[in-house]
C-alpha cells in the first residue's frame, strides 16, 4: 500500500510527471485534436471522465485479480474492461444527456484507444495505490492532460498566424512546439522536493 | 506512436522496443488472419485486442526472463504496446482480409520498418545524450553530454528533426523533378 498525500498525488500526476509531457502518453489525440481550442477543452473533459471512470474500474479488477492469484491476466482484462466501459458510459450519456453526448461527441470511441487511459490503469496498479488515491491519480492526469492540450491548443492558434517556412509547417513545428512546452513543464520537476 | 519516443533514450532500448512490437505484430498478424473466417464481423475488434494483449502479455514475461534491467527500463511502456495504433491498424486493414503467408510477411516488414524508425531516433539521442552507441563510448573525455536529449523534450525534438529531414529530402526531389521535366519540354 502506498502512503503518499492526497495533494501530492495530484500535483504530481498534473504537473510533475505530465502524462503527455512527461510520459509520453496520449500523443496521438494531444497532436491530432489540438488545433482548435474549443475542441481541445471538450477532448480533455472527456478524457479526464474516461479517466476517472476507468481507474475505478481498474481498481476492482486489480483487487479481484490478486484475490484469484492471477496477475498475469492484468493486461488482457485492464483493455477488455476499458474498452467495455467506455461503450456503457457512452451509451449512459446518449439516454442520460444527449446534449453532453452530442459535445462529446466523436471523441468517446476514440479514447478508447488512448494509451493514457491504460497507461493510467497500469500505473496506478504498480504503484499500489488504494481506492481514493487512485480517484485523485486520475483526477490529476486528467487535468494535466486537457492543461497540456489547450496550451498546445492556444499556441497552435497563434502559430497560424505566425511566418514559418514552408518546410517546418505542420507535424515538425508542431513537435518543436511539444518539445518546448515539455521543457517547460521540466520546472515544475523542482516542486518534488 | 507514443512508447516510440518515450523509450527511445538509447539505442539498445530502442532496439529492445523494436524486437517486441515487431514480435507482437507479427504474431498478431498470423493468429488473425488464420481466424478471419470464424470471428463475426461485430465483435472484430474486441477479438483483436485480446489476441494482441495475449501475446504483449507473452512478451512482457519474456523480457522479464531474459534481462530484468531491460524491463525495468522499459517499464509499463512493454505493455502498452497493445494500444500502439499500428499492430490494431495493421491487424484490421490487412490481416483480417489476406491470407496467413501474405498476413506473415506484411507483418515482418511493418515490423522491420517500424525497428528501423526507433532506431534512427534512438541512436540519435544516445549519440548526442550521452556520446556513446550501444553504451560504446564514442568521444573522447572532453565531450559534454547533451543531457536534454535523455529527456523527453529531446524524444520531440529528435522526431521533429528527422521528420524535418525527410520533407526536405522529398521537396528537393519535386523540385528537382520539376525542373528536368521543364529541361526536357524545352
Amino acid at each position: 500500500m502506498n502512503s503518499d498525500p492526497l495533494w501530492a498525488i495530484f500535483l504530481n500526476a498534473c504537473l510533475i510527471n505530465n502524462f503527455v509531457l512527461a510520459y509520453f502518453l496520449g500523443i496521438c489525440p494531444f497532436l491530432g485534436v489540438s488545433g482548435k481550442l474549443a475542441t481541445a477543452t471538450r477532448m480533455g473533459g472527456a478524457v479526464t471522465f474516461v479517466m476517472v471512470v476507468s481507474s475505478m474500474s481498474a481498481f476492482g479488477i486489480n483487487s479481484l485479480l490478486l484475490m484469484i492469484d492471477a496477475p498475469y491476466l492484468k493486461l488482457i482484462s485492464f483493455i477488455a474492461v476499458i474498452a467495455s466501459t467506455v461503450q456503457l458510459v457512452e451509451m449512459f450519456i446518449k439516454k442520460m444527456s444527449p446534449a453532453l453526448f452530442r459535445a462529446l461527441g466523436i471523441f468517446l470511441p476514440l479514447i478508447t484507444t488512448n494509451c493514457a487511459i491504460l497507461g493510467l490503469a497500469l500505473f496506478q496498479t504498480n504503484k499500489g495505490y488504494g481506492l481514493l488515491q487512485s480517484f485523485v491519480y486520475a483526477l490529476g492526469a486528467g487535468a494535466g492532460f486537457t492543461l497540456a492540450l489547450v496550451l498546445m491548443a492556444g499556441l497552435r492558434e497563434k502559430l497560424e498566424l505566425a511566418k514559418t517556412p514552408d518546410i517546418v509547417k505542420g507535424t515538425v513545428i508542431t513537435l518543436v512546439l511539444a518539445g518546448l512546452l515539455s521543457v517547460c513543464f521540466m520546472g515544475f520537476a523542482g516542486l518534488s522536493n | 506512436m507514443c512508447p516510440v519516443l518515450a523509450v527511445t533514450n538509447t539505442a539498445k532500448n530502442a532496439l529492445a522496443m523494436g524486437l517486441a512490437t515487431a514480435f507482437v505484430l507479427i504474431m498478431s498478424n498470423l493468429v488473425v488472419s488464420s481466424l478471419r473466417r470464424y470471428v463475426p464481423k461485430q465483435v472484430r475488434i474486441v477479438t483483436f485486442i485480446l489476441v494482441i494483449a495475449t501475446f504483449v502479455t507473452i512478451v512482457d514475461y519474456l523480457i522479464q526472463a531474459i534481462s530484468l534491467e531491460l524491463h525495468k527500463a522499459l517499464g509499463a511502456f512493454i505493455s502498452l504496446i497493445v494500444v500502439n495504433c499500428l499492430i490494431l491498424g495493421r491487424a484490421e486493414a490487412f490481416a483480417s482480409k489476406n491470407g496467413i503467408y501474405r498476413s506473415l510477411l506484411d507483418g515482418l516488414g511493418m515490423g522491420v520498418g517500424f525497428i528501423m524508425a526507433l532506431l534512427c531516433l534512438g541512436v540519435v539521442r544516445e549519440i548526442l545524450g550521452s556520446g556513446s552507441l550501444f553504451g560504446l563510448q564514442l568521444f573522447g573525455e572532453g565531450y559534454q553530454e547533451w543531457i536534454i536529449m535523455l529527456l523527453p523534450p529531446g524524444g520531440f525534438f529528435t522526431l521533429a528533426g528527422w521528420l524535418l529531414l525527410f520533407n526536405w529530402l522529398a521537396k528537393r526531389r519535386e523540385r528537382r523533378a520539376n525542373s528536368t521535366g521543364k529541361e526536357s519540354i524545352s
